[in-house]
């Protein structure tokens, strides 16, 4: 007995993997392939749908795209079942049977097509166009908080003001683009407001050591109060002079603007949008490949060993924090230096939230993050063009599309979402 | 302002048997010192002065500060008087004075006493309106304290007011009851779909791991369209004959007795809620502190690794605290629809509670009497507010910013301590002076 325990064995060790079998997401992508059948063979409507490519003013048209609904939806809901299946197929592959990103992509926008086509057949055309155009404008400022709530939650710290940081940008960008009439120093005043918001955060959570959702709670509620007063007080008051600022002019960029589609959504913009696009990609740059990207995920991750390594843990915190805050306060300014003048009573309307929601749907990194903004911002945009084309679903469950699927899409292909490891956890250096 | 803040010492202080063994454990590790034990009376004072009554009292005092910075710096008397500050510079304080005083005198008379009326009747009035603006206050802040107890944030307050309301607004008036049995039946109700509600995000946190902060706010919204869509849909909520997306009225025999009805004197719109908001503090103090379940619940909220090891089902923790929170939140719905405004409700009918609610959980420190009497504060606050608002042009708002200031301070007492260069309490190391914040888990 003991010489055969002590004789080392010459087979090769192997480990046994447990194989672990996610079937969440193709069960939901079984669902909505239902969904597009029922809407194929069930409620088939008659008449044709019809997509516009080209805007007006393009200097390349493209010819609207015109088929029978019936055809585009049967078709569609037949590439959805084989969509699904195959999903099936990756996911029976065991351990690593993933649902691949590009799966989930194609389905999704396949599943919008026919949905489009379905409920516009026989109405007014679908602006391709103008839906996307929509999209990237309610998109904006989650993406600004968005990016904001990454970086600072990377660093380990909670941020839930982003509500507040988008309100007081928007407040101080339109008071101090409205006296001194340059939306430049609009914007700036914006970033210095959400900074505000963010030293306060910072202070409270590093410095004093209150838990940072509490802080983030309270402060939502102490700029919504704040902003309120003064806007009944202050900017009503006079509101020529306090409460309307010029706005940044759109700057098509030559060339670029002309292209089909892409052009009109992307490239016909205001300085706030290029400044959007350059913000995620030096987010994201910043976080994964440059040094100070390193430090900030180290103390996010494990402090002590950040510490251990000389790096000052709070101090990184406090200026990370504070930095989110300047690029969520650049999404504020947009509220009132690009899509109205003024400011109004809490007109950032929870979207803070929906950039909170993203961030958690984006799994902290700063590019899923920004596609889960677009896809809030795209959800919201579609019930106002459903609207106009005149869709048979009551408006009120268009508007609760987007926040159904974030609930399928948390619940569902999320699953549990991990945060980085001493997210909200105050550093005490012993 | 004394009048107002004397009550409030001992409101603010949640309990103070359980925080003594924190302050005094830590001490009988210290090994002998040689410096002698300082005198009794000294080490009374400290402990006074160093405790949460006197950190809360003077969290107030500087929030009522900051309001004044607030309205005497937007007073255009003031502005005017301090544009010839150096030639008489009495106009500016007298100016300072009036408004500061104006407003707050204005708060008194809208939150506690109106000496400005003829009979003791309506003299009192006031007070009766701060308990019901706290009745939905406290019975939402006793869900959200709930959550926070287990680890839980549950932001869903407003969706879940609202489901609540819905079905409390249904039944009071589609079906003919009994006087009082209509209006048990109704809270019933409205405990169950604010109990359904919150119970989704319980069972979703319990099943898959979603966050529970993103899928109640999610279900915030959904609620909101979800009643919108039935209120201005014939034959669903909307009350017949009408366009508006609002309900009827509820049957009177729905509707919970106020004050005047059991006293046949004034106009008092205090109402039956308020009995049940105190028992329902009662249930979750008896949950919470005396009943298995509670000291399960409070063990997830502690640690949920340690508390499974233990052998605690945590996902069924979960859903259970989720439940009972959306039924506490389910009971301000209710008294919203057939208390506070009877006469038919539309989907804003939840105002502004939902969120309100967390400033009240964290303001009691998650403590069902904390939050009792927490949500009496703001009560008052909200109730003074709409008199300062009619009475001197200044607008509610304020109410917001002293409110989140009081919870930041009273989180961060080393802060106030450090404003008032107030000793700090022997006894209790740094850090755990320091982490002393309210106990909420969040993750």
């Amino acid at each position: 007995m003991s010489a055969t325990a002590v004789t080392p064995s010459t087979a090769p060790i192997t480990h046994e993997t447990a194989i672990r079998r996610d079937l969440k997401a193709p069960i939901a992508l079984d669902v909505f392939a239902v969904v597009a059948l029922v809407l194929a063979f069930l409620a088939p409507r008659p008449g044709d749908s019809v997509f516009m490519l080209s805007t007006g003013s393009d200097a390349i048209q493209l010819p609207p795209l015109s088929a029978p609904s019936v055809v585009i939806v049967t078709v569609i809901a037949v590439l959805l079942v084989a969509l699904a299946v195959l999903a099936h197929l990756y996911a029976a592959r065991g351990a690593r049977g993933r649902v691949p990103l590009w799966l989930l992509a194609v389905f999704g926008v396949l599943f919008l097509v026919a949905f489009l086509a379905w409920a516009s057949s026989g109405e007014r055309p679908v602006q391709v166009p103008g839906l996307l155009v929509g999209t990237l404008a309610l998109s904006t400022p989650i993406i600004f908080g968005a990016l904001g709530g990454v970086i600072g939650e990377r660093a380990g710290v909670v941020n839930v003001a982003i509500e507040g940081q988008l309100l007081l940008g928007a407040f101080s960008a339109a008071f101090v683009g409205s006296i001194t009439n340059q939306p430049v120093l609009g914007l700036l005043a914006a970033m210095a407001g959400a900074v505000l918001v963010a030293f306060v955060l910072a202070v409270f959570a590093i410095r004093y050591i209150v838990d940072q959702v509490i802080v983030g709670v309270v402060l939502n509620v102490l700029v919504a109060g704040l902003t309120s007063f003064l806007y009944s007080k202050v900017l009503t008051s006079n509101s020529q002079l306090f409460n309307s600022t010029d706005r940044f002019p759109q700057i098509p960029i030559p060339g670029l603007s002309e292209i089909p589609i892409i052009g009109p959504v992307f490239f016909r913009q205001t300085i706030i949008v290029y400044l959007m696009y350059f913000a995620v990609f030096m987010v994201w740059f910043g976080l994964y490949k440059t040094r100070w990207g390193l430090r900030v995920r180290a103390v996010g991750e494990h402090p002590t060993a950040a510490d251990t390594v000389g790096i000052n843990v709070n101090r990184t915190r406090f200026w990370t924090v504070a930095l989110a805050g300047a690029i969520a306060g650049m999404g504020g300014a947009y509220f009132t230096l690009d899509s109205v003048s003024s400011f109004n009573k809490e007109m950032t309307n929870g979207l803070g939230f929906i950039a909170l929601a993203a961030v958690i749907f984006g799994q902290w990194h700063p590019l899923r993050a920004t596609l889960a903004a677009l896809l809030f911002g795209f959800a919201t945009n579609l019930q106002s063009v459903l609207g106009i084309i005149g869709s048979p679903v009551p408006s009120e469950f268009m508007l609760m599309l987007p926040y159904v699927v974030t609930i399928f899409a948390v619940a569902g292909l999320v699953g549990v979402s991990r945060a980085p490891a001493a997210d909200g956890k105050p550093y005490i250096k012993s | 302002m004394s009048e107002k803040s004397e009550p409030k010492a001992s409101e603010t202080t949640p309990e103070p048997e359980s925080t003594a063994p924190d302050s005094t454990a830590p001490e009988s590790t210290v090994p002998e010192s040689t410096v002698p034990e300082a005198p009794k009376t000294n080490q009374i004072i400290r402990e006074i002065m160093g405790g949460n009554a006197v950190v809360s009292v003077l969290a107030i005092v500087l929030a009522l500060l900051v309001g004044s910075i607030l309205i005497v710096f937007t007073d255009e008397d003031v502005q005017t008087a301090a544009g010839y500050f150096f030639s008489r510079p009495g106009d500016t304080f007298a100016a300072l004075a009036r408004a500061i005083g104006g407003a707050y005198s204005a708060l008194f008379q809208g939150a506690i006493f109106n000496w400005k009326r003829d009979s003791f009747v309506d003299q009192i009035k006031p007070l009766t309106e701060t308990l019901t603006f706290a009745t939905p206050l406290i019975a939402a802040g006793l869900g959200v304290a709930l959550g926070f107890r287990v680890g839980l944030f549950n932001i869903g307050g407003r969706g879940q007011i609202i489901i609540a309301a819905a079905v409390a607004g249904w039944i009071s008036w589609s079906f003919p009851m009994p006087f009082f049995l209509h209006m048990l039946v109704c809270v019933v109700g409205a405990i169950a779909g604010g109990a359904l509600w919150a119970g989704i995000a319980g069972f979703l946190k319990a099943r898959t791991g979603a966050h529970e902060v993103i899928v109640t706010i999610m279900l915030n919204y959904v609620a909101f369209y979800l009643v919108s869509f039935l209120l201005r849909t014939p034959g669903a909520l909307q009350a017949p004959g009408s366009n508006n997306p609002k309900s009827p009225p509820a049957l009177k025999t729905a509707v919970m007795p106020t004050l005047s009805d059991l006293l046949g004197v004034g106009t008092y719109r205090l109402h039956f809620g308020f009995i049940l908001v105190i028992l329902a503090t009662i249930f979750l103090w008896y949950l919470l502190n005396r009943s298995a379940m509670g000291f399960q619940f409070r063990a997830v909220g502690e640690n949920p690794h340690a508390a499974r090891v233990a052998g605690i089902s945590v996902p069924m923790v979960y859903i259970m605290s989720m439940v009972i929170a959306g039924g506490l939140v389910g009971l301000a719905g209710a008294s919203q629809v057939l208390g506070t405004t009877t006469s038919g409700f539309s989907a804003g009918v939840d105002a502004g509670i939902g969120f309100d609610a967390i400033t009240v959980a964290l303001l009691g420190r998650s403590r069902p009497w904390g939050v009792f009497f927490s949500g009496i504060l703001f009560g008052a606050l909200k109730a003074g507010g709409y008199t300062m608002q009619a009475s001197q042009g200044i607008p509610i708002d304020i109410i917001l910013v002293v409110q989140s200031v009081i919870v930041l301070l009273i989180a961060a007492p080393p802060l106030v301590r450090t404003v008032f260069r107030l000793p700090t309490p022997r006894g209790i190391p740094i850090l755990r002076r320091a982490g002393r914040t309210p106990k909420v888990v969040t993750k």
